[in-house]
């Protein structure tokens, strides 16, 4: 046994989410990633790439300061600047598509026919499956996200999966009361997979000149601060969906990325960890080796959702209690 | 010639080989300059030297204390490299919860920077004489221009904009290359605007300048706007700030709105560029300061 733990060739960190084989887990989470960081990470190492959500439609992005630093993580409201999907597919698309790396185009939309048509424009060959940021604010439902209620997700998911032959992945949000029944519509409508979640709206304030933080007042929560909040909604959709979940939150080491795969994670994203450290997505994969080789897990799929549960816990510790007086 | 760039600066990332990481620094020294003011010196186990440049930035990982929790890592610029090759050295105000922390680091002890990045200072060793225009911790961005200066025999004239001459910091800006400096001060009004602008325009007329540098003050980039404006032959730089958090052009954070010159169609070309990647350093004639966003 020994010696196949000492050749790192024999742990299979691959992971499957759909029809999609990944390398492995690691990913980045759209928003929190570019073009840029080849300088400090090897694309070709990574599950995939994700870039960060394109609208079809030119946005300038919200006002500055557009970042706010808070306790164990930081708000942003970047506002999804974008100069169309002409442009998106001319100049920002081909630099990602030299990697030997699977490509995700995040697409953001105001609303469902427009999200549909946009990612009928993107289904190129050279893209390897579409997110659908479906986590922006939808026009058509007073600027709600589509992913705040079931029927918006459900809407939104049928009119892309009409007009798409690409894996389609449903990026939710946190902010929605009860996710795992936005992940089932987004099932039903014919998700290939949720990603489970996105920030979590937020605020902060500086009393000394009484002004928000953020130039648009309130922007998405992110980082070590949210995590166990997307840990629980993974571990939720997982138990609601048949389809593959890709965790995101908070995640920043290879003992997050775990925690979220036992929770029923196929894949992790890993967004705001990057900005504290540009090179963190290797570190986490070599991590994952490393703790494959100690436990000796031949297959690190195999912890997808392989938390332990203690069914019968409950019963027994009611029957255990009525012993106290 | 002062051609205007507002493409991405390609010639940053073709020109230095290096690419961003995280070094692991010791400290060596960690000082107080003044009330204000600390000096940095770290030693890494890279060529940080060789591989910074004139104007780049690190993103420094600030020590968590009990009092100070900075989460994201903050931007500094070089204030110098050398003469070692792991040498890297940091001028920093203390000011906010980074810095705060910053502050308790203590000599021996570690830390992480991310770098080198952004964009270099357009600088030709070939000038005669160059102006360089600070207040406040702008001199620790422009103190390795002034270095460089003084390495190629290349002429320094220093306006030193502060409080009192107690903030100046003359020495440690200069940090010894011989300059014709001009100091003026909020304490005795001579700051004002309009006074240092009879005195940019004297040394501009009097005195052969290829290039102004400048960085700090919001106040004075505005007057060399409108100054160098009348002198198109000039190369006017300008450092600027702005909240980051990636550093590394990703997040998008950083960005300010610059006016890139005319279209073919003859309309302004306004872009949102990036402070971290397509900057720090601006043609000061690109700067649009008419409203400022934190």
């Amino acid at each position: 046994m020994a010696d196949r733990y000492e050749d790192p060739q024999r742990v299979d960190l691959r992971v499957h989410v759909g029809d999609l084989i990944l390398r492995n887990p690691v990913m980045p989470a759209s928003g929190c990633f570019a073009i840029e960081y080849r300088e400090a990470l090897d694309l070709n190492r990574l599950g995939a790439l994700v870039i960060k959500s394109v609208s079809p439609k030119s946005r300038a992005g919200n006002p500055t300061p557009r970042v706010a630093e808070t306790h164990g993580g930081m708000l942003n409201s970047i506002g999804i600047p974008s100069k169309g999907l002409e442009y998106f597919r001319a100049s920002v698309l081909p630099p990602y598509t030299a990697y030997d790396t699977p490509v995700v185009v995040s697409i953001s939309a105001d609303t469902a026919e427009e999200f549909a048509a946009a990612c009928a424009e993107v289904s190129l060959p050279e893209v390897a499956a579409i997110e659908a940021n479906i986590s922006c604010p939808n026009l058509e439902a007073d600027g709600m996200a589509f992913a705040m209620a079931p029927e918006t997700t459900y809407r939104a998911i049928s009119a892309i999966r009409r007009c798409t032959q690409h894996p389609v992945w449903a990026k939710l949000t946190p902010n929605a009361a009860n996710v795992a029944a936005v992940a089932k519509a987004a099932e039903e409508a014919g998700a290939d997979a949720v990603v489970m979640g996105n920030t979590v709206l937020g605020m902060a304030i500086d009393v000394r000149t009484r002004k928000p933080k953020l130039g648009n007042v309130m922007g998405g929560l992110s980082g070590p601060a949210i995590k166990p909040i997307a840990l629980r909604m993974v571990h939720q959709c997982h138990r609601a969906v048949r389809i593959p979940v890709i965790g995101c939150g908070g995640i920043a080491t290879a003992e997050d990325a775990l925690e979220f795969m036992l929770a029923g994670a196929s894949a992790v994203q890993v967004g705001t960890a990057s900005f504290i450290d540009p090179g963190v997505m290797q570190k986490i994969i070599d991590g994952l080796q490393a703790y494959c080789e100690q436990e000796g897990i031949a297959h690190l799929r195999e912890l997808t959702g392989a938390v332990q549960l203690d069914r019968q816990l409950t019963d027994r510790w009611l029957r255990f209690a009525q012993q106290s007086g | 010639m002062n051609a205007i760039v507002c493409e991405p600066a390609v010639a940053t990332n073709a020109g230095c080989a290096a690419r961003v990481a995280s070094y692991h620094c010791e400290v060596m020294e960690h000082r107080w300059v003044n009330a204000r003011y600390k000096y940095l010196r770290l030693h890494a186990q890279a060529p940080l030297a060789r591989i910074t440049r004139c104007g780049q930035f690190y993103q420094l990982r600030c020590p968590v204390s009990e009092r100070q929790q900075p989460f994201l890592l903050r931007p500094m610029s070089v204030y110098g490299t050398g003469p070692e090759e792991g040498t890297i050295e940091f001028l920093y105000n203390v000011t906010g919860v980074g810095t705060r922390a910053l502050a308790e680091l203590p000599v021996g002890g570690t830390m992480e920077i991310v770098g080198p990045l952004g964009n270099t200072f357009g600088f030709d060793p070939a000038y005669q004489r160059i102006l360089v225009v600070a207040r406040g911790v702008g001199l620790a961005t422009m103190a390795p221009l002034v270095r460089e200066a003084g390495n190629n025999g290349v002429a320094v004239t220093a306006l030193m904009s502060a409080r009192s001459p107690a903030d100046l910091m003359r020495e440690e800006f200069l940090r010894g290359v011989e300059a014709q400096v001009h100091s003026v001060y909020d304490s005795d009004g001579s700051s004002a605007v309009e006074r240092i602008e009879i005195l940019l325009r004297e040394l501009i007329e009097t005195q052969a300048l290829q290039a102004v540098y400048t960085c700090g003050s919001h106040r004075l980039l505005m007057l060399l706007q409108r100054v160098l404006a009348d002198y198109p032959g000039i190369r006017g730089e300008v450092a600027m700030e702005q909240r980051m958090a990636c550093g590394m052009g990703v997040c998008l954070s950083c960005v300010r709105l610059f006016d890139c010159g005319k279209e073919k169609g003859g309309k302004q070309d306004m872009q949102f560029l990036r402070v971290c990647r397509e900057g720090p350093v601006f043609p000061i004639s690109t700067v649009v300061g008419e409203v400022e966003f934190g």
